[in-house]
């Protein structure tokens, strides 16, 4: 067990290091010199020598990723030259609204997904698992910032029940924060569980084919204990941890919603930036889902191989 | 050439992929024929006709300066067909070298390509594509190149992992043995068995592509204003969806249509393709 984690932690460090070189080497893309880029309209030759000095600028490309990753290892990602604030504060600061946004929209998902993944592979070549695989489909082409204008356009023009954007905190008004984010999290939720429907689906198929089920049936069990109690808690396993794994289609998906809404989270932070030429915002954002992401994606492997015994040996 | 007639006649048995195929090409068409299909000008503007609804004269409606929903739908199909073709080209053209060479020298070139797609593939997609495309400045153009390099990753992967299973086949320790060059056996014998989960990928990379230029215009990182693509009507459309909701409905419906279509003949090619389902 010690030696498997100490591996797979191990394991991640090098990726780690080749995130950082990637999304370090971004600013070798922008076209002329990035201090005159930054400094803005104005190219005020004062605040161009100022970044100059403060980006290293006049340094090798090694020194000065010498010296950011310096900082980033120390939790300090740059600071936002529009807003001045240091950019780890910022993402701080937006992240409780998408983590919001995104445990809603992961509960939508797997509450749809699970469920129609199991309709659809206890009821194989019903009409319901065509309807689930019509909806998965569905959920994988439909672009989900025009999902949401058109929930807009049902919910909010023309029933008036749910507004169309307005983020209020739940702490100051639960019920206004829930209106503002039911539809918002549905949007993101869809496309995931069209996603988690296909895993279920194969999961269950897979299941329902085992000895185990096999032998549950053939001592008299009901078939919906079969289902629920042998089934569905071995195909499930994969499911979760593949769900993990939606975590970046989630944060990709919270870009584009939030921008619909006007939710002003993690998404919006980065379109922002990438609009005031925040360079060091983008990067800091970038470089955080990635690091968020590998953490999942451990988490995950190291759930799996806590619940199923046979990795232990 | 049988097994690809095999293949062929097998993806015309299936009703989902052909009805994709179809779809897709109208599509094509509607693009290739667009200056003498649209009724009017995509760029030609009217103050006299500003966000007015479907009617004979405009079919889809007219946008909030007065320019015809329809037509800028029609010519919108070439930014999204440009952007899902070209995109998933450079993906290929960059992907499968680097995953051929990772699966086929092995040692430290491959830990160094694999390490490096590892890393890339922790960068959620459309956040890496934007990140790209803020650096590279906002176009078209570099739109494609954000997209096609942030789907590289999957296609190193593929045929990387295709080309560990060729390897150990008998026909390339044959090819081996006669004395054929590296090189040659690369690209003679490992690559053309390699192809066929290539190609499925490829078709539904082209899906996700179509989203993602939608997405990356519908943020104003792609087609710049005036210029049609479906992602940037649906921008201005969100502002007006109160007063003028056709202007939202028809560039999304189209969006939903083509990426649909690739979709439908990605897993129709998967099926057919697939030996397990043979």
């Amino acid at each position: 067990m010690g030696r498997y984690l100490a591996r797979r932690v191990a394991s991640i460090l090098p990726t780690l290091f080749f995130v950082t070189v990637l999304i370090f080497g971004l600013q070798q893309l922008l076209p002329g010199d990035p201090a005159v880029i930054l400094a803005g309209e104005d190219r005020d030759p004062n605040v161009v020598a100022y970044l100059r000095q403060k980006m290293h600028l006049d340094e090798p490309f090694l020194v000065r990723y010498a010296y950011w990753l310096g900082g980033v290892l120390q939790g300090d990602l740059g600071e936002s030259l529009r807003i001045q604030k240091p950019v780890t504060e910022l993402i701080l600061e937006k992240l409780p609204v998408t983590i919001q946004l995104a445990v809603m929209a992961m509960l939508f998902a797997l509450a749809i997904g699970v469920t129609a993944g199991i309709v659809s592979a206890v009821l194989k070549d019903s009409v319901w698992d065509y309807a689930a695989n019509a909806f998965a489909l569905w959920g994988l082409s439909t672009p989900n910032f025009w999902l949401g204008i058109m929930l807009i356009l049902l919910f909010s023009v023309q029933l008036g029940w749910l507004p169309a954007s307005g983020y209020v905190s739940p702490l100051e008004d639960l019920k206004g924060n829930l209106a503002a984010m039911v539809m918002p999290a549905f949007v993101l939720g869809n496309a995931i569980a069209a996603v988690l429907m296909r895993h279920t689906r194969s999961a269950m198929l897979l299941a329902l084919s085992a000895d185990y089920v096999r032998t549950a049936r053939s001592k008299g069990l009901a078939g919906r204990i079969v289902i629920l109690r042998h089934a569905l808690p071995n195909a499930l396993l994969p499911v979760i941890t593949l769900g993990a794994l939606e975590f970046g289609t989630l944060l990709s998906g919270a870009v584009l919603t939030e921008q619909v809404f006007t939710i002003p989270g993690f998404g919006k932070l980065i379109v922002d930036a990438v609009f005031n030429r925040d360079y060091a915002v983008v990067q800091g954002v970038v470089l955080f889902t990635a690091t968020v992401y590998i953490a999942l994606n451990l988490l995950a492997d190291l759930a799996y191989f806590l619940v199923n015994p046979r990795m232990r040996v | 050439m049988t097994r690809a007639r095999e293949t062929l006649q097998k993806l015309a048995r299936r009703k989902g992929a052909m009805l994709g195929l179809a779809c897709v090409v109208l599509f094509v068409l509607l693009a290739l024929l667009a200056p003498w299909i649209a009724p009017h000008d995509p760029l030609a503007t009217s103050w006299g006709a500003i966000r007015k609804a479907p009617s004979a004269a405009h079919l889809f409606g007219t946008d909030e300066i007065g320019r015809d929903v329809f037509s800028r739908v029609i010519w919108g199909a070439r930014a999204s067909l440009l952007a899902g073709i070209v995109s998933v080209s450079l993906s290929l053209a960059l992907g499968v070298p680097l995953g051929l060479a990772a699966g086929y020298i092995g040692g430290w070139t491959d830990a160094l390509i694999s390490r490096f797609t590892d890393a890339m593939l922790a960068c959620p997609f459309l956040i890496l594509a934007i990140a790209l495309a803020a650096f590279l400045g906002p176009s078209l153009t570099n739109a494609m190149i954000a997209i096609g390099i942030s789907a590289t990753p999957i296609f190193i992967r593929l045929t990387r992992g295709q080309v560990l299973a060729v390897k150990t086949e008998d026909y390339i320790d044959a090819a081996r043995a006669v004395g054929n060059p590296h090189l040659r056996i690369a690209l003679r014998h490992v690559l053309p068995n390699v192809v066929s989960p290539l190609i499925v990928q490829a078709t539904l990379a082209i899906a996700a592509a179509v989203i993602a230029e939608a997405s990356l215009s519908f943020l104003g990182l792609g087609q710049q204003p005036p210029a049609p693509s479906w992602g940037s009507m649906l921008n201005t459309a969100k502002n007006y969806v109160d007063h003028a909701p056709w202007m939202a409905v028809w560039p999304g419906v189209s969006i939903f249509l083509l990426v649909l279509s690739f979709n439908l003949l990605g897993d129709g090619l998967r099926d057919a393709l697939d030996p397990r389902h043979q």
